[in-house]
Order: structure tokens, then sequence, then C-alpha cells
């Protein structure tokens, strides 16, 4: 069987101002990553044909910066193939479609974007997501009603996915003994590298105590244990490889994706409360490479909340399941100068949620050498990027060419 | 009626009405299939196992017993009252079918993984919640 998406390649990659509440039009920072991308890429606009986004104009207030026609019409595009949509695996769906279009031959050079503006959507409304949805019917009058999915948590006043992921982490502290204290070392590992990082939210020093000390938002997660809502775009060029190689950087490689949800799509009937969707992401990733963890030189995994990278390490097999505490008890292994570098741009805790795309955009940094004061040393040639939680769930396995 | 919590309620659909209107009666009820006996929870049109069409409301014993929770202590909407427990239950006839829910009846601190638990309702409206309270093992 060939694996398709070895005919894909990332060719460019750009990426907007990221801040907290930056009043700034969301159509524009997303026009600023992909003209930063598309320049990047040494591409002209017309040679771009293809367009790929999560979720697309979607979601309450902030949560999509901007969806598929309003780029396509700003940037005159000419396309072959477009899509944009929520019910994929997760934000790098969107990229795994992108990938398979141009395997396909729909299209020569994808531009996918990720935009989100939740700091200044947040600041406008005073409140975010589903509880801003909620309080139209406060007290429970006839004003709103949940439906579908979401009758299931909101009466319980499972409002936020801090929730909803909060109760797989306690099953996991349950089950495998799990600790704050090594939960804390994803955060404070994000907070040392987004010092690092001139374009990270958050950037001052963090300790365990100060961790430890935050206030509680939802048992075992704690105010750092949470990402931060932030405003910025991501933007990448998924281009077929054949077309990448005489482009302005260096080409990196898709080995492999991951994108299997093989247990039920639900917070809370998914099999196993221990861990989520990402788990049959992970095992299908390495279905379809010869490639193993001990080969990857740099992770970017999903911090939406701190477990899901726990989560993650587990799903893509770095460390055995219910082990992951234990793997980054201390941080030492998990530090840039470690043997598993992790989410070197502060992840979305302390780097901002650009949900899910900022991991990949950082892994082909780190592939390409350009991480500056937060580069890798020893030339690293495998990095995966992997987003989402709970039903959403997907991976790439990347490669120097 | 002023210590009661917020809540955002369910909208009723002829496919769910009778999960959250069995607490009337002082049921738990879900869809089961009548051939294979497989429940279907969310409710759906066809059973999930044998993807028959015969699928009715049956009334559960209640009791269930506590797979995770957490205690939300975050004012999502302003005034909520915090904090609270969220669990997920699983239900005595099929650990595989379980309900986000809240915990009642016991102070955050008490609640265990394991723990033992039944229905009881809050009636809002037009629907019936269910809840879990502690229950002897």
């Amino acid at each position: 069987m060939e694996i398709l998406e070895r005919r894909a390649a990332i060719s460019g990659i750009g990426q907007s101002q990221v801040g907290r509440r930056l009043f700034r039009d969301s159509l524009e920072l997303t026009l600023d990553a992909c003209v930063a991308a598309i320049e990047d890429a040494g591409l002209r606009r017309e040679q771009i044909d293809g367009l790929a986004t999560y979720p697309g104009a979607a979601g309450p207030a902030g949560f999509s910066g901007a969806g598929i026609p309003e780029v396509h019409d700003a940037l005159r595009l000419e396309l072959s193939w477009f899509e944009g949509g929520m019910e994929s695996p997760g934000q790098l769906g969107s990229v795994i479609n992108a990938c398979m279009a141009v395997a396909c031959g729909l299209a020569n050079h994808v531009l996918c974007f990720r935009s989100v503006w939740e700091a200044t959507a947040a600041a406008r409304t005073g409140a975010i997501g589903v509880a801003a949805a909620a309080g139209a019917g406060a007290g429970g009058g006839g004003g709103f009603r949940a439906s579908g999915s979401m009758q299931w948590q909101l009466p319980y006043g499972a409002f936020s996915a801090a929730n909803w992921i909060a109760l797989f982490a306690q099953r996991h502290f349950h089950e495998y003994g799990t600790t704050r204290e090594q939960l804390a070392q994803v955060a404070l590992n994000a907070r040392r590298n987004a010092a690092l990082n001139p374009n990270a939210v958050y950037r001052e020093p963090l300790t365990l105590d100060d961790y430890l000390g935050a206030r509680i938002i939802s048992t075992p997660f704690g105010l750092y244990d949470c990402d931060a809502p932030c405003d910025g775009a991501t933007a990448l060029i998924v281009s077929r490889a054949e077309s990448a190689g005489d482009l302005r950087k260096p080409p990196i490689r898709v080995e492999a994706v991951g994108s299997a949800l093989r247990g039920r799509p639900s917070w809370d009937q998914f099999d196993d409360l221990t861990t989520m969707a990402l788990r049959d992401a992970g095992a299908m990733l390495w279905s379809r490479t010869d490639l193993k963890p001990a080969d990857v030189d740099v992770a970017e995994l999903y911090d939406g909340f701190s477990f899901l990278t726990l989560a993650w390490l587990e799903a893509l097999g770095f460390c055995a399941k219910g082990e992951s505490g234990p793997f980054v008890e201390g941080g030492v292994r998990i530090a840039r100068d470690g043997e598993l570098p992790l989410n070197t741009q502060g992840g979305q805790l302390s780097g901002g949620r650009l949900h899910g795309y900022g991991f990949l955009h950082e892994a082909v940094v780190q592939l390409r050498g350009e991480g500056e004061a937060r580069q890798v040393s020893g030339n690293p040639q495998v990095a995966v990027a992997a987003a989402g939680g709970g039903p959403l769930g997907s991976c790439l396995l990347l490669t120097r060419a | 009626m002023t210590d009661r919590p917020f809540r955002v309620l369910p909208k009723l659909t002829r496919q769910n009405e009778d999960f959250w209107t069995g607490g009337r009666e002082g049921e738990l009820r879900f869809l089961r299939c009548r051939a294979c006996r497989a429940f279907a929870h969310p409710p759906q049109p066809r059973c999930p196992a044998c993807l028959g069409t015969e699928l009715a409301p049956e009334a559960v014993c209640g009791r269930a017993r506590v797979a995770t929770f957490t205690v939300n202590h975050q004012a999502w909407i302003p005034g909520q009252n915090v904090p609270y427990v969220i669990a997920i239950v699983e239900i005595e006839e099929d650990p595989s079918v379980r309900l986000t829910t809240n915990l009642v009846g016991c102070s955050p601190e008490e609640v265990r993984i394991g723990m033992p638990v039944r229905a009881v309702f809050e009636e809002r409206e037009d629907v019936w919640i269910p809840l879990f309270e502690p229950a002897e093992a």
C-alpha cells in the first residue's frame, strides 16, 4: 500500500501577531498569516489553488477568526479545491485533508489556516464560549435550551472543556497515581520555552509554587493547566511533494498521519476514560511508517489542557499507558535539551491558544532550524505534531526532506 | 427555590423526552432494544448493537457507580454557585452506559471514584433532571 500522504510536503509557514486582546480585525490577522506563509514558500498567490481551514466560520464568538469564502475572496484566489468545517478529527484534520488533496492531484499548493480572536471576543462580551450562549437562558427560564450532544453536559454546569477533560484527568490520577506535581511539568516546561519565544503571550518565570498555589478551576486542574485564549492566526502551505522541491525553503515531508476514531465520538461514552480519540489517531500514525517513537527528535503535543499532553505522550507511544506522569516528572526529559524536547514554542499554555496549528508551525520551525533562541540542538530530523482532545484528535509525523 | 443552582435545560424532542421526563414517575429511563436488550444511549432510532428498530424506553433501577468526577470551582456564568461536583456515573445494568451528572447530598470532599450512588430527580419546568446521591453499597 502506498502511503499517499508522503506525496505531500509543507513548503511554507506564517504566523500573525499573537497576543491577548489585540483589538485587531480577525480577518486582518488571518491574512497576515496567509501572506506570510505564501512569501515564506516563495510562491506567488496565483499558484495557491487550494484552501483548507478548521473550523470554518463556526462556533461561538472568537472561536473562528475567518472562514474559507472570506480568505478566498480577500486574496482573490482561483481554487481547484477547498474545504472547511468542524466535523473532522480535530484541528489538524484540515491539514490532513489538504495532504489528501495534493496527493490526489486536486491541487498543487493548499493554503491551510486557523485563526482565533477569543481574547478580544471575551473582552467585548464579558464571557466566552458555551457559557456566553448559556447565559441567554440564565435562571433556566424559557430562553436557551441545550440540544444535540450538549444536552448531556450543559444541564450539569459542565460548561467548559476544562470540566470535560478534568473528568479524564481525574480518572487517570485514580488508576495510575498521576499527581498534580507531574501535571505541573507540562505547564512549567511550556513557560520555560515561551520565555525564548518572542511571539508567546506569557513569558515571565513560573514556579511549581506558583502553579500549585493558583486558583482551582475544575479539579485536578488549576489556572495554569488551562491554555491562554489569545488573538492570532497561523497558516501553512501543503504542497505536492514534486512541486515543493524548488521553492524558497527546503520542504518538510509528511511521513505519516493519524486520523482514526474507533471509540465512540463522545465526551462521556468513550470506552476508556483515561484516554481519548487521540489513542486511535496515535496508533494509526505508527501503523503507516517504519519510524518509531524513539526516532522523534521534537514533539509538539496539544496542551489545550495540560493533561492532554500527557494523554498524547501515551497515545504516541513515548511511554507506556499510564506512565506519562513519571515520564515527565522533574521536567528533565521533556526540556529543550532533554531526550524528547516538548512544546518548544511554549505550547498553548504559555504561547497562546492558536488551537492546534501552532504545534504544526513549531514542528516546521524546529525541523528547518529556524527556532533561534529556542532551537533544539542536534539538527532535528523528525518531529511529531498533534492536536485535539476528547472526541477530536489527529497528528502528523514530519521529516526533513 | 432561590438556592437551586442555575441550570441550562435540555430541549425536549420525541427522541429524548422519555429520558428527560422519566423522573415524573421517579424512573431513570433509557431506550432499550426489544430484540437484543442492548441500551441505546444517547437515544437513537436503531439499536446500536443489532441495528434493529424495535426500541422502547425502559426503567433501570437507578443505582450507579462514580466512574470519575471533578469539583468545579469556576463560575462560568456570573452569580453561579460554586463549587459543585460534576461526575460521570455508570449504571448498574450496563457500566458502558454512562451519564454526566451532578452529585448531590454529599460534600465534594466525600466523593470517591467507585462510590455507589442512586438517581434522584430535580423538577425544572417540563423536565426532570437526573442527579445522583450517595447510596448504600
